[in-house]
């Protein structure tokens, strides 16, 4: 009788990357899809419906090579706010970030005022963050608020 | 500081710089007429037509010597042959020493304000600001109650949608009002407004008809309510009779008490109403070029003296 091997895909941990840890489950595919990453060559693994004490699912994402700018972090700091970076260098976490809505959003967020400035001419958005974490917007142009459940990355 | 600054919301000024320009407004109705813009030149541009505004600057800028030049409507400007509006603002802005704006889109003031390199007053950009209306409101509101603390104001008719009563709202807020505000369900004042005086611990009451509030004004704010807001035209119908000031509404109310407009009026305030001491939306009008006067002195570093 042959024995059967079971065949083991083990996801390894990363040598030089970022892990980005606590993405609320249903938020995985909006931030694979804001950061760019289902069309970068970089090596890619995640799990989400991971057990979480905090968010009751969370999805875990971590990315060999990739080291994010702060206005990348941005973007994901606005639908995934409780989102927790790990920097990996070597194999060791040397860096830990929270991701952080900042208080100032430009070029990222749209407005959900149909006549702003910034949605009927060539002008990047700008907003001051009213509140969190559940995000509200006011635009620096039209003086509207967006809230969390109109919000649009752009 | 206000000089060389420009003004696209009433968030750009706080209270001291209410009470300057107020201030300054008096000095300007005590010598309406002076040459101390000599020299100067306003371009007025307006995107969107509205003569009642557009006059009141360019009587203001007329008073006090200054030159204008500018158009009445997009339709007589560039825009038509598909200029952008930042290079409409940066070509202007060559012209002229300020520029005065009145522009569909919302936001389109601050981004001109960015863009100029001379100041900008937004002379109303959509339902967005309108910040001189707001104001030449204080300044009416003050010199016929002597102060601007402590007052009840009524704010009646559209709440939702006019920029006037959220701006007034913003404005008053500064000096311990009472707000009454009376308006059918379909046009309240939005939730952000009176969060923002909760926030400061300022009494607002909410009312779907006059009832029995005339009496405790200070200031009676009216605004028309538009039939295009509702949905359906039955609502209106309902309605649209019972935020109407009447003549004989008037007689249990306070001695000081005025009602301010911001114009043009339609029905909704009767015109048995206008030979009455109460009614002050003319004189209103009136103040709205000492005021602009006040701004465009302060803008440009002008002294009255």
């Amino acid at each position: 009788m042959m024995k059967k091997d079971r065949k083991h895909l083990s996801v390894s941990a990363i040598k030089d990357g970022t892990v980005i840890d606590h993405i609320p489950a249903e938020k995985l595919f909006n931030v694979i899809s804001i950061l760019g990453l289902d069309s970068i060559p970089n090596q890619i693994t995640f799990g989400t419906n991971l057990e979480s004490k905090k968010l009751g699912r969370k999805a875990i994402i971590k990315i060999a090579d990739k080291f994010f700018k702060e206005t990348e972090i941005n973007k994901i700091a606005l639908i995934a706010p409780t989102a927790k970076l790990n920097i990996i260098r070597d194999y060791e976490v040397v860096d830990k970030r929270q991701v952080e809505v900042p208080d100032e959003i430009i070029g990222i967020a749209r407005c959900m005022n149909p006549k702003c400035i910034t949605n009927n001419d060539s002008v990047i958005t700008r907003f001051r963050v009213i509140s969190k974490p559940r995000i509200s917007l006011r635009c620096h142009y039209c003086e509207k608020i967006t809230d969390q459940e109109h919000l649009e990355i752009l | 500081m206000i000089r060389n600054k420009s003004l696209v919301s009433i968030n750009d000024y706080n209270k001291e710089d209410y009470l300057a320009i107020l201030d300054l407004a008096e000095q300007c109705e005590a010598r309406p007429v002076s040459n101390i813009m000599q020299g100067k030149v306003v371009a007025t541009l307006f995107f969107e037509p509205s003569t009642r505004t557009r006059l009141s600057f360019e009587s203001a800028v007329n008073r006090l010597g200054g030159r204008i030049i500018g158009f009445s409507e997009a339709g007589t400007s560039s825009v038509t042959k598909g200029e952008s509006l930042k290079d409409t603002i940066k070509t202007v802005s060559n012209y002229c020493d300020l520029i005065v704006m009145r522009h569909p889109i919302e936001g389109s003031a601050r981004y001109a304000s960015e863009v100029s390199g001379v100041p900008v007053i937004n002379a109303g950009d959509g339902a967005n600001q309108h910040p001189t209306q707001t104001l030449l409101d204080l300044y009416s509101i003050r010199k016929t109650q002597k102060t601007l603390d402590n007052l009840v104001v009524i704010m009646v008719g559209d709440l939702k949608y006019g920029r006037t009563v959220h701006s007034l709202l913003q404005a008053m807020s500064e000096f311990n009002t009472t707000f009454h505000f009376v308006s059918p369900d379909e046009l309240k004042m939005p939730g952000e407004y009176k969060m923002h005086l909760e926030n400061l611990g300022l009494k607002y009451y909410e009312h779907k008809d006059f009832t029995n509030i005339l009496p405790e004004a200070d200031i009676v704010y009216m605004t028309r309510v538009q039939k295009e807001r509702f949905s359906d035209p039955m609502d209106y119908e309902k309605v649209k009779n019972v935020y109407v000031l009447r003549s004989n509404m008037l007689e249990q109310t306070k001695p000081n008490m005025k009602i301010l407009h911001p114009l043009p009026r339609v029905n909704e305030i009767t015109e048995d109403v206008d030979d009455n001491m109460k009614a002050y939306y003319f004189t209103q009008a009136l103040n709205g070029v000492f005021t602009r006067q006040a701004i465009i002195c302060s803008i440009l570093g002008l002294d009255q003296k």
